[in-house]
């Protein structure tokens, strides 16, 4: 059964600030079909870089609806440069927490947000290189790699501590071991 | 609020008739079935007599009958038997679509005891590869174990056909028979096959308890070495009390497969034909003609099953998605990423399983409730615009 706090459910039964926004002139695209959640946000930004309205679309479960909900809630009225410092924490905490295994759903919001904001000053976000690891915090592999290098990381916990990779769902524990040892091999 | 029960694949509701046999091995019938004493004696009998209701229902005869403690233990204990009896061969078959107590047992001998296991694929349909199959069997194969039916799905596999060439070539079959029992018809004579697992709380007896049939003259080592119970093939006392329970729930299961096979049949029909005609964008997974009699597997375009299911949890409809997102993994379920089910509607996928306490006016509920909220679902999704995928 979903461990979701009552805001959750409330975000999830009574979305806020739903739909396409035509006169959006900051557009962020992230996750995919594939995937299994997928959030379109669209930011109506004024010539003192704040944002006065906010909405979504989001494809996804529960979590992602309400993460995407609340979303355009905290960051309604802020300035660009204060919604950059937004943090997927920031999301969660909002909504009371969220499962564990559903951290990933307020990640994908705080990068909706970096992309809108991305797109709205007219620059390139450039896709990080190497194979995703951590679906919920977004971690490659080569990121792993170089955190267990610099910092002599021996552990999965260690990776954890370091770069939250493995502490959401804890489904790519196995791979991060794999990592670590290869990292250790070919370092 | 009024519960609409329809995720029996998952579990069933314990009969009242089924409860109430039981009642009195709780209580006043409390003696050990393997005492020497009449009031022992007493438990014995009744043990004996749900021993043959089980046997009945799958045509076995009552000494092949083991009781376990639930359909996992019947799996484990018949790979056990299997691999203890040819420890010589290293070669497992099973299919890509198995429940998790084969799937990842064969996945642990593979690893751990350096089996190879051969997984046979299914097609889109959900049919299994028998050809895949029939080229991977050889002298080497300790065992082929093949679910009869598929638990999402309701898929039906060729278990008589597989059967017969596994027994030309000497080697073991067991089918996982969980989903298929009390749905189907079940005969082990006929089929020929070797082992069978079964679950009682699949079938309206309390969940705890399990069946493994073993044919007659099998080389069988048991799982759990103990007392002479079960004729020595799985030790500890009797849980007289569930024995019992599920001698009648299977007695009750042989009765009602009519029912199962025509009335329950045309639920799912109407449910599967009004989903099908109200909300566009919308599909039935596995082979249609081919499938357990309640299940019902169906995708809903660019939505997303836990969303789906929540949303039916307010009016207390019980249903499962198709997704394993509620353990974090955002991945569509394996059976229906082996049968290559495309994201779109895999991912939105949605399991109806019915039971013969299910009704029309059910089916309807269900019917008012998910066209609004795939209505309300797709209104939100970035993938769906003015009736249909982007």
């Amino acid at each position: 059964m979903w461990d979701y706090t009552d805001k959750v459910k409330e975000h999830f039964l009574h979305p806020r600030n739903v739909g396409e926004m035509k006169d959006a002139n900051a557009i962020g695209e992230t996750g995919s079909l594939n995937c299994g959640d997928a959030l379109k946000l669209y930011l109506k930004v004024n010539e003192n870089e704040r944002i006065i309205e906010a909405s979504f679309m989001t494809f996804g479960c529960a979590s992602a609806v309400a993460s995407s909900s609340a979303l355009t809630e905290i960051i309604k009225g802020m300035t660009l440069d204060e919604a950059a410092k937004l943090t997927n924490d920031d999301i969660s905490d909002y909504l009371g927490g969220l499962p564990k295994a559903k951290m990933h759903c307020s990640v994908m919001g705080q990068s909706a947000l970096k992309k809108a904001i991305a797109n709205f000053r007219g620059v390139q976000i450039l896709e990080k290189p190497g194979q995703i690891v951590c679906e919920c915090f977004d971690v490659t592999d080569l990121e792993i790699i170089d955190a267990v290098r610099a910092n002599g990381l021996e552990t999965t916990d260690d990776v954890t501590d370091y770069l939250k990779a493995g502490g959401g769902c804890g489904q790519c524990l196995d791979r991060i071991e794999q990592v670590i040892a290869s990292a250790k091999v070919k370092g | 609020m009024k519960i609409i029960y329809t995720d029996n694949n998952a579990t069933t509701k314990t009969a009242d008739e089924v409860i109430e046999e039981m009642m009195p091995y709780f209580g006043e019938l409390y003696g050990n079935p393997s005492s020497m004493h009449t009031f022992g004696d007493r438990v014995g009998k009744k043990i004996t007599q749900a021993r043959k209701h089980v046997a009945d229902l799958i045509n076995a005869d009552p000494e092949e009958i083991v009781f376990t403690s639930c359909g996992t233990e019947s799996d484990n204990a018949a790979v056990h038997a299997a691999i203890s009896a040819f420890p010589q061969k290293k070669h497992l078959i099973t299919s890509t679509v198995e429940h998790p107590a084969i799937k990842n047992l064969f996945a642990h001998l593979a690893k751990e005891k350096g089996y190879k296991v051969t997984f046979v694929p299914v097609d889109r349909q959900g049919r299994l590869n028998t050809n895949v199959l029939y080229d991977s069997m050889s002298d080497d194969t300790a065992l082929i174990s093949l679910m009869w039916a598929n638990n999402e799905t309701g898929v039906i596999f060729p278990i008589e056909q597989v059967a017969k060439r596994a027994n030309e070539q000497k080697i073991l079959f067991h089918t996982d028979a969980v989903q298929a029992t009390g749905k189907i018809e079940i005969d082990v004579k006929k089929t020929g096959v070797d082992m069978l697992s079964l679950s009682g709380h699949k079938i309206h007896a309390p969940k705890g308890i399990g069946v493994l049939y073993v044919k007659k003259g099998l080389k069988f080592s048991p799982l759990l070495i103990g007392g002479h119970q079960e004729g020595g093939r799985r030790g500890g006392t009797e849980n007289t009390a569930f024995i019992i329970g599920l001698g009648k729930a299977c007695q009750l299961a042989k009765e009602n497969l009519g029912v199962m096979n025509t009335r329950v049949k045309e639920l799912r029909d109407y449910l599967e034909s009004q989903l099908l005609e109200k909300i566009s964008g919308t599909s039935v997974n596995g082979e249609l003609d081919n499938r357990l009699p309640n299940t019902l597997s169906i995708g809903f375009d660019a939505v997303e099953g836990e969303s789906i299911l929540l949303l039916l949890d307010r009016d207390g409809i019980c249903a499962s998605s198709g997704s394993a997102c509620t353990s974090g993994s955002l991945d569509p379920s394996h059976v229906l990423m082996a049968m290559e089910v495309p994201f779109k509607s895999a991912h939105g996928t949605i399991r109806f399983s019915l039971s013969h306490y299910n009704t029309q006016d059910e089916m309807d509920a269900i019917v008012r409730n998910l066209v609004p909220t795939i209505e309300k679902l797709r209104a939100m999704s970035p993938f769906w615009k003015d009736g249909k995928m982007v």
